[in-house]
């Protein structure tokens, strides 16, 4: 594709791009700092590689083979050189390239998140929009009770309650882990709950315990749109003209509550991530969650800066596009960011 | 239709009551998962339980203590330095190969080699094949704990282990932190042959069909570990049928399961002494014996293990537990509040002084709760205590550092003898032999060094146990340390799993002779 640059706009935009590809870059690098200058306060990962038994001696060995003993900056800039080259280093409890590591723990993490994203969208919409339109009815009131107990129960609480009540009480569900899992790429990357009765059975439990943090929120969210809406003018004027009350509340007014709604859900997925890690451990669950508390707890700073850097470099991605994206759909956004 | 339907329906049932009538499957939950495939690599509980699975031992511990055959069917002292070890015959590897004698040479000379193992083997100078089922191996000097050592010869098919592997490294590298051919790759002569390892997610085995073993009464046909770290999580999973045996057992949740008519719970002691050292070096009053036993007076450990472990720890006051060497049963627990205040006022110290402390909270079972209990006991005769407790990754650093007057430690004899705890706890420290490496407290007594290594090459075991018991005497009357228990395992099963025969005070259950009924 060839881009020609003949007009002033043009020019502005491909000076905006550039910009934002260096702040993009300087904040990779900023991160990665972060997560070196604080890899020595982990602990040592040498303790955890051998027996109590072992000289002190011998684990400076260790240590001096994995190159621990460098100064700070030949390891910054070590590791600088190696990302460049796509190696972002070795875990030292799974001994294999961290890439892998962290590439093969994701599914489970996203599949995590998808089903309680899919959880939270059957519930929330109907539950939001009954609410909104039948604010006095009994189920109302019980929904907004139940929903605020929803947001101030912690997710490791509902997670264990679950387990107990479910698993152990009824032996309805499996109690931990992933169950049967079905390798979709064949290539042990992308292994699927998914696609089985028994993985689908341990998705459950882990994906609403999930939901319950953001499932309330939801809700209210929706119910307050959607009243807003039913008090503008358009609604009024579309009542005054007679049309149905289906066609009012799910078409005129649903829509407009929705656009909202969508934006906040496509921020809070990010933070539903982090959310994952209490889950991930009550559940068992091997995903990204778990694998970072693992490093964390076993001090295997390769995987965690691995991990800080590839985590930081999605988000930045991401964002990276979505602004430009802005620049093209609002041209405002680059004109602020010309002076 | 019809017809294909039909014989859909007898293939399932086939399939069906073939998989229910012969398969015996056991699900294990554990706290930790084996860290690779090569039981060189790492000196580790969770590698050793791994070896006793998939290879075998020229012996083994059984359930009373007592070394009893394995790969060795018999064995004979030769003279002071040498033991001789008939093979049993017939034995297979995974792989098909046939086990002999080079096998055993071939991994007693990587064992020399291995980080973790070379210190345990220091003692040792060689192997020597005498016939393809006779060894004889060597010690540098009289080696009373020869037999107790050759519990960690697992002998690796040396053929399968020769060469290079995909990547041209050669397949006998034993290294920690990468890839190599032993780490993902085994061939033991072991009851398990491994069928599916992926780290911290689930290890799969399946019984080796040609076990030489023919005489265990195990009938597990299919075994699968998974870890399962959090506590509340691995005891929902035994309750609620999803595995069907779990250790530790956490205190708290005894017992639910003792009350559980279809569970089954059985604990062990485990011989780990949990203590707490005083560092002279940083506390002049520490210097004073009377300190030290007033320290010991004060701390009601025989409490501690029933309010905080629950009575899943034995009251201790010395290090060696009931059954080893130098156990000596006249040494009992000591509380006297009365007495503790009388010692500190002696010493000079009646208004007490202030300290810092240090414990982990994620490596012993309850140890940052032991540490609270011990601060606010100490605060009953003046000894004001500043507590910090920290994840095991970095405590170590900090007790390498000396980093707090008093730090907790907890030990295991990898020797399973008396001598081992001294060697690091309460020698002297000496960075060139390595003897009191864990020795935080800055205890020093030549007395002690003398008989603990006096007893390293005595070979009269009456003898030698006198010399043992004076040790942990005179540790007593010092008040080295402050002794609280040891600590227990505990393992939680399904009834019709008959784990009481398989566990030992070592932690290694032997899955490869457990009988599901």
């Amino acid at each position: 594709m060839v881009i020609k640059i003949n007009t002033i706009q043009d020019k502005f935009m491909v000076a905006f791009i550039i910009r934002r590809a260096i702040q993009a870059i300087l904040v990779m690098l900023i991160i990665s700092l972060i997560g070196f200058s604080i890899k020595s306060n982990i602990g040592d990962p040498v303790r955890d590689l051998v027996g109590e038994r072992v000289t002190p001696a011998e684990r400076a060995e260790i240590a001096d083979q994995l190159g621990l003993n460098d100064p700070f900056s030949t390891q910054y800039i070590r590791f600088v050189k190696n990302v460049l080259h796509g190696d972002f280093g070795t875990s030292l409890i799974y001994r294999k390239p961290c890439l892998e590591v962290i590439l093969k723990h994701a599914p489970a993490t996203i599949e995590l998140v998808l089903g309680a994203a899919l959880i939270i969208i059957l519930i929330s919409l109907p539950l939001g929009v009954f609410s909104a339109l039948k604010p006095k009815h009994l189920f109302s009131r019980f929904i907004m009770g139940f929903s605020t107990l929803g947001v101030s129960i912690p997710v490791f609480l509902t997670a264990i309650m679950f387990i107990y009540l479910f698993s152990v009480t009824l032996g309805w569900l499996p109690s931990y882990g992933r169950g049967e899992t079905i390798d979709i790429f064949n290539n042990g990357y992308w292994n699927s709950g998914f696609l089985t009765i028994d993985g689908l059975r341990h998705l459950i439990l882990p994906c609403i315990s999930l939901a319950s943090i953001m499932l309330p929120l939801y809700i209210r969210l929706i119910r307050s749109e959607m009243m807003e809406v039913l008090e503008t003018e358009y609604i009024k004027y579309a009542w005054a003209k007679g049309l149905s009350p289906m066609r009012i509340w799910l078409v005129h007014a649903f829509k407009n509550t929705l656009l909202p709604v969508v934006t906040v859900f496509g921020l809070q997925i990010g933070i539903m991530f982090a959310f994952t890690i209490l889950t991930e451990t009550v559940f068992q669950w091997q995903g990204m969650g778990f694998m970072f508390l693992e490093a964390i707890q076993r001090a295997d700073i390769s995987l965690l800066i691995a991990y800080l850097v590839i985590v930081a470099s999605v988000f930045v991605l991401v964002n990276t596009v979505v602004d430009i994206f802005y620049g093209f759909i609002n041209p405002t956004v680059r004109i602020s960011g010309t002076k | 239709m019809k017809k294909l339907m039909l014989l859909g329906l007898s293939l399932f049932m086939v399939l069906f009551f073939t998989c229910t009538a012969s398969s015996k499957t056991l699900k294990v939950g554990l706290d930790a998962d084996p860290v690779s495939l090569d039981p060189q690599v790492q000196l580790s509980g969770g590698m050793l339980q791994l070896s006793h699975w998939v290879f075998d031992p020229l012996v083994r511990w059984n359930k009373d203590h007592k070394i009893v055959p394995r790969l060795a069917s018999k064995w004979e002292r030769l003279d002071e330095l040498t033991m001789r070890f008939y093979l049993h015959k017939g034995v297979k590897f995974h792989s098909g190969n046939t086990f002999t004698a080079k096998d055993v040479k071939w991994s007693f000379e990587r064992l020399q080699k291995s980080v973790d193992f070379k210190g345990l083997f220091e003692p040792f100078e060689s192997v020597t094949i005498v016939d393809d089922y006779t060894v004889d191996i060597k010690t540098k000097k009289a080696y009373p704990l020869l037999l107790n050592m050759a519990t960690y010869i697992f002998p690796m098919d040396s053929e399968f282990y020769t060469g290079t592997d995909d990547t041209g490294q050669p397949k006998d590298a034993c290294v920690k932190f990468t890839h190599t051919f032993a780490n993902g790759n085994e061939s033991g002569t072991g009851a398990f042959v491994v069928k599916k390892f992926e780290q911290g997610i689930v290890l799969e085995m399946t019984r080796f069909k040609d076990y030489w073993d023919t005489k265990s009464p195990g009938n597990v046909d299919k075994f699968i570990l998974t870890p399962i770290k959090e506590n509340a999580t691995r005891v929902a999973a035994l309750l609620s049928g999803d595995v069907d045996f779990i250790s530790p057992v956490p205190p708290t949740d005894f017992k639910r399961i003792q009350s559980d008519s279809k569970l089954n719970l059985v604990t062990l002691n485990g011989g780990r002494i949990i203590t707490f050292q005083m560092n002279q070096d940083r506390v002049e009053a520490f210097k004073d014996a009377r300190v030290r036993n007033a320290i010991c007076y004060a701390v009601n450990n025989t409490g501690i293990v029933k309010k905080i472990m629950k009575g899943t720890a034995s009251v201790a006051a010395q290090q060696s537990p009931v059954g080893y060497a130098g156990y000596k049963e006249s040494l009992i627990p000591r509380y006297d509040l009365k007495k503790a205040k009388a010692l500190m006022k002696e010493a000079g110290y009646a208004k007490g002084f202030e300290i810092t402390m240090m414990a982990p909270n994620d490596r012993y079972v309850n140890d940052a709760k032991i540490a609270e209990a011990t601060a606010q006991m100490l605060a009953k005769i003046g000894i004001k205590v500043n507590l910090k407790t920290m994840p095991k990754a970095q405590y170590w650093d900090e007790f390498d550092k000396q980093a707090a007057d008093m730090m907790m430690i907890g030990w295991h004899s990898d020797t399973e003898d008396s001598g081992n705890f001294s060697e690091f706890l309460t020698m002297c420290r000496n960075a060139d032999t390595g003897y009191g490496q864990y020795n935080s407290g800055a205890y020093c007594n030549k007395t002690i060094d003398e008989l603990v290594i006096g007893a390293q090459s005595e070979t009269d075991l009456t003898k030698r146990a006198e010399m043992l018991k004076e040790v942990e005497q005179i540790l007593y009357d010092e008040a080295a340390f402050l002794p609280f228990h040891w600590q227990n395992h505990s393992y939680a099963a399904k009834k019709n799993f008959k784990i009481k025969p398989i566990v030992n005070a070592l932690n290694f259950p032997y899955f490869g002779d457990l009988v599901i009924e």
